[in-house]
């Protein structure tokens, strides 16, 4: 069994979003950079539990970026898995990476390819669907529970107002969001451990873009807040009524 | 050419983000000089003609019982034989659940530009982009589609619904549908409350509210205004609230009119997961908390005390 965890470098969830030359890119100047936390909670270390269940198991990490994206597949590493891929390109759009991805998978035939539900950056939640048809694979998206019996997935997955048990069996890609593990913290030995491990760079494959960033904007700032004193709580409900048309 | 219109439904009803999906297509339908079909998958009660009062000219319907669950392989499939018969050079779908697992798909599928997180009508005027949502809701980014056909997931909330008169032809589509891999062996939704994803109006508690059994006056109050609950992270963590509840960054990202905060302080994770809410209001006892920032409207006070005047109030608008 041979399960493949997409990992992404995106921006600490508590940066301050700016951006230069023009709007045209992200401002990088004091940025800190993790995991993506979906990956990095939900996709990495529910992979990691099962692997801890059956040691069977080879658990892989691909990412695809630049060099920079280094030090986060290390700190991946660090929580687990036997050995990470980096596809060497950079700046490119979810189809191109997730034909990269694909490619990784393919040549590594493997059985399961989790994806964290979106990127908390570009927020496309496209990946794991992309990766799916590319390698015409079933694919569960948004899933909070994934059990293996066999070759068989037991999965919940999010619909609207409830949850949906599924049924699937491997190969597959899963998307996985909140629900699906705890969050872990590295350990001194996971740490040591991952400077020998295995990182493998890979050049990727010749695809097109199928979409272009042109530009950013930040949203309007707002206005400033309306306080309506304690005692006259009432008077925030004729507020919402009468001039906001909330309720 | 066509603009083709991704239809959603549960159950053989139509969901209300596919109203909003209708509306924008439509628009761009009419952007284009071209016009808006529908697709929609499996049996409907609703009336599908009608839903021409939202621009939509003609609806394919496909029906078959390898599309009674969601397998979006499946859907991804159907929905491309569609899409080529019409010639559709935009499709649009809703960038909910179902949104989530059919367009990507498709995308690959029709080597199509998908843009998902739509927040308005494509700028056509040098090319096509599309503005979405990035960084977690704290800025847009204007996404060029260069592939011919273009794909649009509109995020829920973020369009108005717009209806005038007009019928739609509704024509059954005939399309090679396979057996599904994805088996659905259990649903379980929660009944009675309004979807979060869904809610217009949203009362979410925070550790403020300092225990689960204080979350009374907060269900009361969203009965009242017909809203969907919601918490804070530090909330569903302790497991005071069901982890579906949680709205933030890490959590569910949502839109609704009015988002009423208690006992939140807004740190700017949880910020990223609501600041898509037209109106904010926020009740905390700390001046100093961020989330007034902001907020369109706050009290600065006690929770247990300024509730129970507002649930007053609310209950005096609404006659009860």
């Amino acid at each position: 069994m041979k399960i493949l965890v997409c990992v992404s470098k995106t921006p600490d969830t508590t940066a301050k979003i700016a951006f230069s030359d023009n709007n045209t890119k992200f401002a990088q100047d004091g940025v800190q950079w993790i995991i993506n936390p979906y990956d990095e909670w939900y996709a990495l270390v529910r992979a990691l539990e099962l692997k801890e269940k059956d040691s069977s198991i080879t658990l892989h990490l691909v990412t695809v970026g630049g060099a920079d994206a280094e030090p986060i597949i290390r700190k991946a590493l660090a929580l687990g898995g036997d050995e990470a891929i980096r596809v060497n390109a950079d700046n490119h759009d979810s189809f191109y990476i997730a034909s990269q991805i694909a490619e990784v998978a393919k040549q590594g035939a493997y059985d399961l390819v989790f994806t964290g539900k979106e990127t908390i950056d570009y927020n496309g939640s496209s990946i794991g669907g992309l990766v799916a048809e590319l390698l015409d694979l079933p694919y569960v998206a948004l899933a909070t529970k994934f059990d293996l019996n066999g070759t068989t997935a037991t999965i919940t997955r999010e619909i609207e107002g409830g949850e949906e048990i599924n049924e699937v069996q491997l190969p597959l890609v899963v998307s996985c969001q909140k629900g699906m593990a705890e969050a872990r913290i590295p350990n001194m030995r996971g740490i040591m451990a991952a400077r020998t491990k295995p990182l493998k760079v890979v050049e990727p494959v010749a695809v097109d873009n199928l979409t272009s960033v042109v530009g950013f904007e930040l949203p309007p700032a707002k206005s400033g807040v309306k306080l309506v004193p304690a005692d006259q709580a009432e008077e925030l409900v004729r507020l919402l009524h009468d001039e906001a048309k909330a309720i | 050419m066509s603009v083709l219109i991704y239809i959603d439904q549960a159950d053989g009803h139509i969901k209300k983000a596919s109203y909003e999906v209708l509306s924008y297509g439509s628009k761009i339908a009419e952007q284009l000089g071209t016009t808006a079909e529908g697709v929609v998958l499996g049996k409907v009660q609703d009336d599908l003609a009608g839903l021409g009062k939202y621009g939509v000219k003609k609806i394919h319907q496909v029906t078959n019982d390898n599309l009674a669950h969601l397998d979006g392989q499946v859907y991804a499939k159907v929905i491309a034989q569609v899409a080529e018969k019409t010639g559709a050079k935009v499709i649009v779908f809703s960038n909910n659940v179902d949104g989530k697992a059919i367009a990507p798909r498709l995308s690959a599928k029709l080597k199509a530009g998908l843009v998902t997180g739509a927040m308005a009508l494509p700028d056509t005027s040098n090319g096509f982009s599309v503005k979405k949502t990035v960084f977690s809701g704290k800025a847009f980014a204007n996404v060029a589609i260069n592939s011919d056909i273009k794909i649009i997931a509109l995020n829920p909330n973020a369009f108005q619904v717009t209806e005038g008169a007009g019928t739609a032809e509704v024509a059954a589509f005939e399309a090679t549908v396979d057996a599904p891999k994805v088996k659905v062996t259990a649903t379980n939704k929660v009944t009675g409350e309004v979807p979060l994803s869904e809610a217009e109006v949203v009362v979410s508690g925070g550790r403020g509210m300092k225990g689960p059994e204080n979350w009374g006056m907060l269900e009361e109050l969203a009965h009242l205004l017909g809203a969907a609950l919601a918490c804070s992270r530090p909330v569903a963590d302790a497991h005071w609230r069901p982890h579906h509840e949680h709205v933030g960054q890490t959590g569910l990202a949502i839109a609704p009119n009015l988002y009423i905060a208690v006992g939140i302080s807004g740190a700017i994770q949880h910020l990223a997961g609501v600041n898509r809410s037209k109106v904010i209001v926020v009740i905390n006892k700390d001046p100093e908390a961020p989330f007034f920032k902001a907020a369109d409207y706050g009290i600065v006070g006690d929770a247990f005390e300024v509730l129970p005047k507002i649930i007053a109030a609310v209950k005096k608008l609404k006659g009860a």
